[in-house]
């Protein structure tokens, strides 16, 4: 959707707008943790792109699709249900994450693909890399996360 | 890998954006949105007075909060030959929804058609007509001009019984009071076409017969009931999937309250699952019946109910028939019907009678009928909200299921008082106001085996594509490209004649067994693929739309964006039709004729609501309907005052019935014999086949997937229809996720998806309905009830591997679909 242009076009002065009207908005590259920190299937509480916005970082035990890390199995998501923002908790017995409030779940192990539920998205991944040393970053986040109109606030 | 839209910012909606009143065109609920539209080149800010919400955007918003919406609810859409952006978005201050969106709803917006942002490029923007081997576009005149000339050649040399209308019926996005008016008009008050069928099924008749001869119109209750009733009793149906912020925003808050919930249904649905986690397991108790043995449980919790005297006496004798028997059982009525002592000599069933016919245990139908109607311990009654759906609309003996189920509303007095009510939960809105059908007769004509039988000479055909849903569909798609193949062979020979020679070419292949197939759509649907002519139609919300939902909420939703291309509503197309079906019977010299097609000199859409359902309902016009907003009114309207429509919250709380059209409005109990398989086919398929085809509904899907078949999101989670079996039976076929398998019976192939579902029982599987790439009904028996009701939900076949998984499926989620709390 073409929705980056028009965010920016009406405050901008034309000789800026070249320069300023990105394809995509900014991200910080935030350090969540270091490869040592995360034991298989048991989740670490984030926060990215800034700490209103909680997530989760997973190490899966198996290789999945965007998955990063020696074992390409490293994760993170926002945990707030692009439904109606309930918080969402881990079920490390199917690695999905879950909301209480209306019961939709989504797949970690998919890129967050709502397994089944109510939300018209699927669950906001974090684009994360890691460096020679083992730290983990997040880099940016694949949809809109739920309760703010710019995902960098 | 899951779809993602990479969206990472939406445009703010301003304080000044126009703010229309929108009812959700999907599902029966009809949830209020509100559509928000300002001029492509501003937004709003995100400090308070910049945004149409008043808060600060720069901060994290809380959960549930009104001042935040998904990148599915936005797009940009013409308005007045204008783009502007558009956000749609759920309605707090809807009684309906109260602020919640369903997976359906909350995509509207991306499911407008949008040549800036390229979504829905599959809707029809101009006339299409069969010339030169292929689809032409062309204009409304000379399209309309060649439907005209073959329909008024064909009827006027044979009769209106040769041609054949597949219709809608329905309120929501093809349908509503301008539009089912308007069709109406045309084929039943100009014409008097009896070969008619609706959208779903294959005859023009009530999915509802039984209740509606017992008096009781299928939709009396207010969804508020659910929030005060003792007991929910839910049979053949699974809200939490297919009417969600029904089951959410109303039947959860009844469970907080206290309310048990019986649900009766061979499979544990995620209703079932759900219901579990908000009204504690103790509360709920599910009956896994065998298929299609439903009056057997519900004769059985009567007899129960009658035998300990759990009955309303009052009730009984006030509004119930007391004379033995009042309606015979005859050609037009599959039961007799009358009082509780006629219906009960026939309904007697014990529980152990039941437990052996349904699979369950005695016990839990004994405690069925405790929670329905055991008196509490202080000695008063309890109250149930029965509600019922396809399980058994499409199933069993329909006729006779139905009565027996309405059997125990009555017996309990459990209908026109508060927290109480025996509705059925419905599919589309409502949006039916036409002329009278009685001409079409009872039983009615079964259209499909007309059709197939080679009879009748020209099909028109409004929003439905039987290719995905109708029964005996392998059969139905054989003859009628069949037929259709005939008619564009002999346009294809007349190329370079005259439009006579045309219409002589087109009405000779007529005579030799083709058939003219005219399609009304908003794409090129599959069975559209037979037509000669496609006549493009535009959606809700690109014309002002009433309907109502299923508690009679009637509400106007409004207009905010231009048709696409150059399709217009429907009732102007049926307009259209009916002007050059005028001109044309006038230029052959048929005058009288011509003068039955005068009267459709409309204008616009309200003028088709005006000639049609105002002038039943004087009080109800789009000025005072836009002014009553999303939460609408309750039909029937009785009245206007202090500035607001007047309606009814329940339907017989006066304890007086009439939609049988009874002077003395008595209810009456209807004698549900039961009879094991009703419909021809049945048992012997069931003997022949390790595997019951359940066809089952999902709530990421609408309906056939007429727009998610284009929809991104929707067709990366399901890339072909999910077939979801036992994983016991899929390793003993050898099936892993994600593999294609074929179904295979006497009637025909059809073809999905494997996906495991440990909380299946072993030899059925469910398959989701009317799937563009693997239809169920090509699988389903011609079998239908006395009155012509298929019978979709019984077919069992046998199933084997296509191919592997694809790269594409393989990608997928395969897990359960109960939340892990």
């Amino acid at each position: 959707m073409a929705t980056a242009g028009a965010a920016a076009a009406t405050v901008i002065a034309p000789e800026k707008a070249s320069a300023e009207a990105l394809a995509r908005v900014d991200f910080p590259q935030n350090r969540l943790a270091n490869i040592s920190d995360l034991a298989v299937n048991e989740p670490m509480d984030i926060a990215y792109p800034d700490a209103d916005s909680p997530g989760v970082l997973l190490k899966l035990g198996q290789a999945v699709e965007g998955g990063v890390g020696p074992d390409g199995d490293v994760v993170a998501f926002s945990v707030l249900c692009p439904h109606k923002g309930w918080m969402l908790s881990y079920s490390a017995a199917d690695k999905t994450l879950n909301c209480p409030g209306h019961h939709s779940r989504f797949d970690c192990e998919t890129g967050g693909q709502q397994t089944w539920g109510h939300a018209t998205q699927n669950l906001p991944q974090f684009m994360l890399s890691v460096d020679e040393k083992g730290d983990i970053y997040a880099n940016g986040v694949d949809d809109l996360i739920y309760g703010r109109l710019s995902n960098v606030l | 890998m899951a779809f993602k839209r990479q969206v990472d910012r939406l445009p703010i909606i301003p304080a000044d954006a126009k703010e229309h009143n929108v009812t959700c065109h999907y599902c029966i609920v009809g949830c209020g949105y509100k559509a928000y539209t300002w001029p492509i080149q501003t937004q709003g800010h995100s400090a308070p007075d910049g945004n149409k919400f008043g808060v600060d955007l720069s901060e994290q918003q809380p959960m549930e909060t009104e001042a935040w919406y998904a990148p599915s609810m936005y797009n940009v859409v013409r308005q007045n030959g204008q783009d502007v952006h558009l956000v749609v978005m759920p309605d707090v201050n809807c009684v309906v929804n109260s602020g919640l969106g369903s997976i359906r709803g909350a995509r509207m917006a991306e499911n407008r058609p949008s040549r800036v942002t390229g979504t829905q490029q599959q809707r029809l923007s101009d006339p299409l007509v069969w010339r030169n081997g292929v689809w032409q576009p062309t204009s409304w005149d000379d399209a309309l001009d060649l439907v005209a000339r073959v329909t008024a050649r064909v009827i006027t040399e044979g009769s209106e019984d040769d041609l054949v209308v597949s219709m809608f019926d329905h309120g929501g996005s093809a349908g509503g009071y301008e539009n089912t008016w308007a069709t109406g008009k045309l084929y039943f008050e100009s014409m008097k076409v009896k070969n008619a069928r609706i959208h779903n099924r294959p005859a023009y008749n009530s999915e509802v017969h039984s209740t509606r001869d017992m008096g009781i119109g299928e939709l009396n209750y207010s969804y508020s009931d659910y929030e005060v009733t003792d007991t929910i009793f839910m049979v053949g149906a699974n809200s939490m999937e297919t009417q969600t912020n029904l089951y959410l925003n109303h039947m959860v808050p009844g469970f907080r309250n206290g309310a048990k919930f019986i649900a009766v249904d061979p499979r544990r649905t995620i209703t079932i699952a759900s219901s579990e986690q908000y009204a504690g397991k103790d509360n709920v108790l599910h009956l896994a019946i065998k298929e299609g043995t439903d009056m057997a449980l519900f004769n059985a919790i009567l007899t129960h109910i009658v035998d300990n005297g759990w009955v309303d006496a009052d009730f009984i004798a006030n509004s119930t028939f007391q004379g033995g028997v009042a309606t015979a059982e005859d050609e037009a009525h599959p039961a007799s019907l009358g009082s509780l002592d006629h219906a009960m000599a026939t309904c007697r069933t014990s529980l152990e009678q039941a437990a052996e016919i349904c699979g369950v245990d005695a016990a839990d139908i004994a405690k069925a009928a405790e929670w329905i109607a055991k008196p509490k311990d202080d000695g008063s009654a309890r109250k149930c909200v029965t509600a019922y759906e396809k399980g058994i609309i499409w199933g069993n003996d329909n006729y006779r299921t139905i009565g027996a189920l309405v059997n125990i509303a009555l017996a309990t007095g459990n209908v026109g008082r508060e927290g109480s009510g025996i509705c059925r939960l419905g599919g589309h809105q409502e949006g039916y106001y036409r002329p009278s059908d009685a001409h079409v007769g009872r039983p009615a004509e079964y259209v499909d085996q007309f059709l197939i039988r080679g009879l009748g000479g020209v099909h028109h055909i409004w929003a439905c594509d039987h290719y995905k849903t109708t029964i005996n569909a392998s059969e139905f798609k054989r003859v009628h490209k069949r037929r259709s193949d005939m008619v564009k062979a002999a346009i294809d020979e007349a190329a370079g004649g005259t439009r006579e020679q045309v219409v002589d070419a087109i009405v000779s292949a007529i005579n030799a067994g083709g058939l003219f197939v005219v399609d009304v759509d908003i794409i090129h649907s599959q069975i559209g693929q037979n037509a000669h002519v496609v006549l493009p139609a535009c959606e809700s919300n690109e014309m002002n739309l009433t309907s109502m939902n299923g508690e009679r909420r009637l509400r106007l939703s409004e207009r905010y964006m231009d048709p696409y291309g150059n399709s217009k509503p429907d009732c102007l197309i049926a307009a259209g039709i009916a002007q050059n079906m005028e001109r044309v019977l006038r230029a052959i010299g048929q005058d009288a004729y011509a003068d039955q097609f005068k009267g459709y000199d409309w204008a616009s859409e309200e003028d088709a609501f005006m000639d049609g359902y105002n002038k039943g309902n004087p009080e109800v016009t789009y000025e005072r309907l836009r002014a009553m907003g999303n939460n609408g009114v309750q039909e029937p309207v009785v009245g206007f005052a202090d500035g607001k429509l007047v309606g009814t919250e329940r339907l017989y709380a006066d304890g007086t019935f009439d939609r049988h059209g009874r002077d003395d409005k008595k209810a009456l109990f209807c004698a549900a014999g039961w009879r094991g398989w009703q419909a021809p086919g049945k048992a012997r398929e069931q003997a022949s086949h390790r595997f019951w085809i359940n066809n089952v509904r999902a709530n990421i899907f609408w309906q056939n997937q007429f727009l998610d078949q284009k929809n991104d999101f929707i067709q990366d989670r399901y890339p072909h229809p999910f077939v979801e079996m036992h994983p016991d039976d899929m390793v003993e076929l050898g099936l892993n996720p994600g593999d294609l398998l074929e179904i295979v019976n006497d009637n025909g192939v059809t073809q999905g998806m494997a996906y495991p579902m440990p909380t299946l029982k072993r030899d059925t599987v469910a398959m989701v309905f009317g799937a563009p790439a693997g239809s169920q009904g090509n699988v389903v028996n011609p079998g239908v009830n006395e009155l012509v009701l298929p019978d979709y939900k019984h077919c069992w076949g046998s199933i084997r591997k296509i191919a592997d998984a694809t790269a594409q499926t393989r990608s997928i989620s395969f897990k359960a679909h109960e939340a892990v709390l």
